[in-house]
């Protein structure tokens, strides 16, 4: 995590909140958006705050999430700093415009403050649109930067941080936070205004002065060996990403059951450890927080013997896919999940771990 | 042969805002004049260094290739929403999108509207040859009544299929549309008219006065199956009935 600066003093605040004041503070530029719950307070938020702070900052209403996206395309295009925001279903109509950017190369910052689906769902939190966000949603061979917050803090944090690594990469990042997280208040340590650095984008159409080649921002190649260039200089860029993996690790080293979950999920696995622990089980938790790039060498690292690993997500099991990639076969992976919107509880999941443990023998026999 | 142009008066040369790229476009089509005039008004009025077009899907999008000021290409029917963008954050610039009848008419239908409700400060270039040209000849929002393509092979029926959309006259009823008209580029006479259109478009946009909308009634010798000289008399024959050719909204100092 790049070093960012904070303000001394928290504030109460929501998390969609919490992530529009970050995006004020963090020089944005332009934001499009659309109304939809569980995320309409960062909308609501920014044409309440921006008028009166920095009036030069563009935020649109559009008619669509369509719309939307396709402004964000236009803006990012002409090399301003620009968000869009959405929840489940307003995600999914953006998916094709989020392919052409991650074509084109423009950087961006997405949010998706996801909701039960699938279809129009319910409006209560989810996790289901992990393979949307991390497999690529729209068409074609691409990938975003997938950051999952499980804090009003990171919220705001991780705006500064994906637009940084957005503009690092030249390439679309997305925070993906569920509805809870959206919704929840708590402290926040602001980020400090104007602490984020602009970078030059000579690539961008802000009309073509005499002496330089136009620019032109396209993701239309028809010839299929620049076709395939072109997709072979994204692939390496995904390579170079791989950097950036993020993830907390909680008491891994001598637990025999390791709980794997991302976002809101994880901090509820922190509570059944705990829980664990005050019933003599050794339980870990890995908790990525780079959904894209996920970070496999770590779950890799402790797979082995003598040991399980149990996904907690609010889903059918998505990121259970990329555990099981990543454990190959070394250790016994095991999935928990809710769905439609229900939030697992710690209890639940402890009954869970103490299953595993009797059914694999790692019940510490000094307890028993 | 002598080539020296000692003596010879220059009357005309390609302006510097078109690139050397060879143009795709089909012998006797209207989007190379159309490109060719709009390059001209930015190259005169001298905005080259503060444009920046937005080029649609169909036919014209390669239109980045050939024009060279700076362009970005939009997905299919998003052109006015990309331009919105732009324009958004570069206010001081001019914005212009070119698309076509499929484009604007039919995919980006509302995007057009909000996009003109809005009043975005753009010039938005309307090419209506009454058929998707790029996809092989297929019905297009603006295909005549009883029109036959290769999706309505037994001649549109409004019935069943819609009439065709005035799209145009649609969006002249919005109070951000500040000056709409319909050319054409068939003669040098709409040529010429075109010119001022477009002309007069850059000029309001840079006394931030709404949306300017030019449309272009063009042909499509190869999805009409017809040759050049053909498909502009057919064009003017039955084109032009429906889509008169004529200022629709014009503001007063025009007037």
């Amino acid at each position: 995590m790049s070093t960012l600066q904070r303000e001394e003093t928290p504030k109460l605040m929501k998390g969609n909140e919490a992530l529009a004041e970050a995006a004020i503070r963090a020089d944005m530029q332009a934001y499009f958006g659309y109304p939809i719950t569980p995320q309409s307070e960062v909308l609501e938020y920014l044409t309440e705050e921006v008028p009166k702070r920095k009036p030069n900052t563009v935020v649109l209403q559009a008619e669509s999430e369509v719309a939307s996206i396709n402004m964000v395309y236009g803006a990012g295009g002409a090399g301003a700093r620009v968000m869009t925001s959405s929840s489940s279903p307003g995600f999914s109509l953006m998916q094709e415009g989020v392919s052409y950017l991650a074509a084109s190369e423009i950087p961006c910052l997405l949010v998706n403050v996801q909701r039960g689906g699938p279809g129009l769902g319910t409006i209560q939190p989810a996790q289901g649109d992990y393979f949307q966000a991390v497999k690529g949603g729209g068409h074609g061979d691409y990938h975003i930067i997938v950051l999952a917050p499980n804090s009003v803090q990171e919220m705001a944090d991780f705006v500064f941080e994906g637009w940084r690594l957005a503009e690092e990469y030249r390439m679309p990042a997305l925070i993906l936070a569920d509805g809870a997280v959206g919704q929840m208040m708590e402290k926040v340590y602001l980020p400090k205004d104007g602490s984020l650095p602009h970078q030059t984008a000579a690539w961008a159409t802000t009309g073509k002065p005499k002496g330089r080649d136009r620019n032109f921002i396209t993701s239309l190649h028809m010839e299929p060996d620049k076709m395939e260039q072109v997709n072979l200089h994204l692939q390496d860029k995904y390579r170079k990403l791989r950097k950036e993996e993020r993830y907390e690790l909680f008491n891994v080293k001598d637990a025999d059951v390791i709980l794997v979950a991302f976002g809101l999920t994880a901090r509820i696995c922190n509570k059944a450890q705990q829980l664990a622990a005050e019933k003599g089980l050794r339980v870990g938790v890995v908790r990525p927080i780079t959904l894209y790039p996920f970070p496999y060498d770590i779950i890799a690292s402790l797979a082995g013997p003598n040991r399980v690993f149990l996904t907690v997500e609010m889903n059918a099991g998505q990121m259970v896919e990329d555990v099981r990639l990543a454990v190959n076969g070394k250790s016994p992976v095991y999935f928990r999940g809710r769905m439609g919107g229900m939030i697992p509880n710690p209890e639940d999941i402890l009954l869970e771990i103490e299953a595993l443990a009797e059914k694999h023998n790692l019940v510490n026999q000094t307890v028993r | 042969m002598n080539t020296t142009t000692e003596g010879m008066e220059l009357v005309y040369e390609k302006p510097d805002t078109l690139t050397e790229t060879p143009m795709h476009y089909c012998p006797g089509c209207g989007h190379g004049v159309a490109h060719k005039v709009l390059m001209e008004v930015i190259e005169e009025m001298g905005i080259t260094q503060d444009t920046v077009g937005v080029a649609p899907v169909g036919c014209s999008v390669f239109a980045y290739m050939y024009m060279n000021v700076d362009m970005q290409e939009a997905a299919h029917g998003r052109a006015s929403a990309a331009a919105t963008g732009v324009k958004r954050v570069l206010p001081e610039k001019y914005v212009f999108s070119y698309q076509g009848d499929g484009d604007l008419a039919a995919i980006g239908t509302a995007e057009t509207i909000h996009t003109v409700n809005r009043g975005e400060n753009i010039l938005m270039v309307f090419i209506n040859n009454g058929i998707y040209g790029m996809t092989g000849g297929q019905m297009a929002p603006t295909s005549l009544e009883g029109m036959k393509t290769s999706t309505s092979p037994y001649g549109r029926e409004c019935s069943t299929m819609g009439s065709p959309l005035k799209m145009t006259e649609l969006i002249a009823h919005l109070p951000g549309a500040y000056y709409v008209t319909r050319q054409s580029v068939h003669t040098a006479a709409a040529v010429r008219k075109l010119k001022k259109a477009l002309k007069f478009s850059f000029e309001a946009q840079k006394q931030k006065k709404g949306t300017c909308f030019v449309e272009i009634v063009s042909n499509c010798p190869s999805g009409w199956k017809m040759t050049p000289l053909e498909a502009n008399d057919w064009m003017e024959k039955n084109m032009f009935p429906y889509f008169p050719p004529g200022d629709i909204k014009v503001p007063n100092e025009l007037k």
